[in-house]
C-alpha cells in the first residue's frame, strides 16, 4: 500500500484508470439517459414524474459511497499519514456534497407533486441533509485553521465520526415509519419491474463513472499543485546558493 | 513488545468508532418515539392523544371510504388492525388515493375524529408500468398498498 503513498506511482495508475472511467461514464450516460428518460415504461402510480428516480436514487446512492471513500482515506490519513488517502478523501468531499444536494433537490422536486410538500423532518430527509452538513463542515473544518496539518486532522476526524450517519440513513427507512418509502431492495428481491430497474444501474454506473474521472483530475491537479508549490519555495531558496556557486567559482 | 504509534492510532481510531456507534445506537434507541414521523391507527386507539396535541397519524386510505363534499373530505385511515376517521378541508395531493399510503397532521378531535391539517400521500416502495399493475389485479396477486404480495 505504501508504494501508492507515492504520487508519481499513484498518478501513473490513476492516469491509466481515466480513460477507462471516462468510456464507462460516456457509455452508461449514452444508455442509460434515453432508457431512464424516454424508452422505461411510465410508472402505473406515478405516471412519468417517477423519471426523476434515475438521478435522485443514484445521486442518494453516490452521496452515501463518496462519503465512505471520504472517511476511509481520513483513517489512512491518520493512522499511517498516508498523504494520497488524504488526497482522495480530500478531492471526494466536494463531489459527494454535490451529489447529496442533486438528491435533495431533486427529491424535493418529486416530492411536491407526489407528497404534497417539497419538505418533510422525518428520519430519512433529516439524515440525508446532515450527511450534506457533514460534507460541508469537512470542507470548512479543512480550511479552518492557519497550520493546515491541523485543519487536514481536524477535518479527518470530523469524517470519521460522521460515518455514525451512514447507517442511520439507510436504515432510516426500516428502523422508523418515515414519508419517505423503504428501499426498492428487499429481502424478497426488488420491487421494481425488470424494464425500469436496467435504466437505473446504467445510471448508476454512470454516476460512478463520473466521480472517478473527476477525482482522477482533481487529484492530478492536487499533485501538481504541490509539486508547483515545492518548485516555488526551491526556487526562491535558489538564488542565495547561485550566488555564493558564483563567488566560490570565481574565488581562484 | 511496545505498540507502534501507528498500531496505536489504529486502536485510539477503532476503540472510538466503537464508542460513538455504540453511543449513537443507545441514543436513538431511546429516543425512538419521537424518530417516528407518524403514529398508527392501532397505536392511536390504544393510547389517545389530547385534542390539544398536533400529532401525525399513517396508515393506508381505506376503500370506500373517502366522502368529498366541495372541499371537506372524510376518509378512514388504517393499519388492517384499527381504523381511524379523518376529516380534511383543502387539496389533496396527486397520489392520494383509496389503498394507497397517506400521512396526515392536525389534531384528535374530542368525537374520536381525526381533524387533519395537512395530508400527504406515502408512496409505497412499488415502481412498475401500468400493464403489469393491471396484469397482477387480474390474475388476484395484488394486494392494496402494497403491490404484489409482500410479508
Amino acid at each position: 500500500m505504501h508504494k501508492y503513498a507515492n504520487p508519481t506511482e499513484f498518478m501513473r495508475i490513476a492516469n491509466a484508470v481515466l480513460p477507462w472511467a471516462a468510456g464507462v461514464t460516456v457509455i452508461c450516460f449514452m444508455v442509460g439517459l434515453p432508457l431512464a428518460l424516454i424508452a422505461s415504461p411510465a410508472d402505473y402510480q406515478q405516471g412519468e414524474a417517477y423519471r426523476i428516480m434515475y438521478i435522485h436514487v443514484p445521486s442518494a446512492w453516490m452521496g452515501l459511497m463518496v462519503y465512505s471513500i471520504m472517511a476511509g482515506g481520513s483513517a489512512g490519513f491518520l493512522i499511517w499519514r498516508h498523504p494520497i488517502a488524504h488526497l482522495v478523501a480530500r478531492a471526494s468531499a466536494p463531489l459527494g456534497a454535490i451529489f447529496t444536494a442533486l438528491c435533495l433537490v431533486t427529491g424535493m422536486l418529486w416530492g411536491q407533486p407526489m407528497w404534497g410538500t417539497f419538505w418533510v423532518w422525518d428520519a430519512r430527509l433529516t439524515s440525508m441533509l446532515m450527511l450534506f452538513f457533514l460534507y460541508l463542515g469537512y470542507l470548512a473544518l479543512g480550511e479552518a485553521f492557519e497550520d493546515p496539518e491541523r485543519g487536514d486532522k481536524a477535518a479527518a476526524v470530523l469524517a470519521l465520526v460522521g460515518t455514525v450517519n451512514l447507517p442511520i440513513i439507510h436504515f432510516s427507512v426500516e428502523w422508523w415509519n418515515t414519508l419517505h418509502q423503504p428501499s426498492i431492495f428487499t429481502m424478497k428481491g426488488m420491487t421494481i419491474s425488470a424494464d425500469m430497474i436496467w435504466p437505473l444501474f446504467a445510471m448508476v454506473f454512470a454516476f460512478m463513472g463520473y466521480y472517478v474521472c473527476i477525482l482522477v483530475l482533481r487529484l492530478r491537479s492536487e499533485i501538481l499543485n504541490a509539486k508547483i508549490r515545492n518548485a516555488r519555495s526551491a526556487r526562491a531558496a535558489q538564488p542565495m546558493s547561485a550566488t555564493t556557486t558564483a563567488a566560490t567559482q570565481g574565488a581562484p | 513488545m511496545a505498540l507502534t504509534r501507528k498500531t496505536r492510532r489504529m486502536y485510539f481510531i477503532g476503540l472510538g468508532l466503537l464508542g460513538l456507534f455504540g453511543g449513537a445506537a443507545l441514543m436513538l434507541s431511546a429516543f425512538q418515539d419521537n424518530l417516528v414521523f407518524f403514529r398508527s391507527p392501532s397505536e392511536i386507539a390504544a393510547n389517545r392523544p389530547s385534542p390539544t396535541q398536533r400529532l401525525r397519524i399513517g396508515g393506508l386510505v381505506e376503500v370506500g371510504s373517502i366522502a368529498k363534499t366541495g372541499e371537506n373530505v372524510t376518509f378512514s385511515v388504517t393499519d388492517n388492525e384499527h381504523v381511524l376517521k379523518v376529516s380534511y378541508k383543502g387539496i389533496l395531493p396527486d397520489l392520494f388515493k383509496e389503498g394507497q399510503g397517506v400521512v396526515a397532521e392536525g389534531t384528535m378531535g374530542a368525537d374520536g375524529v381525526f381533524a387533519a391539517r395537512e395530508v400527504l400521500a406515502k408512496h409505497d416502495e412499488n415502481y412498475m408500468p401500468r400493464e403489469v399493475a393491471d396484469a397482477l389485479k387480474k390474475s388476484g396477486h395484488w394486494q392494496e398498498g402494497g403491490a404484489p404480495a409482500k410479508e
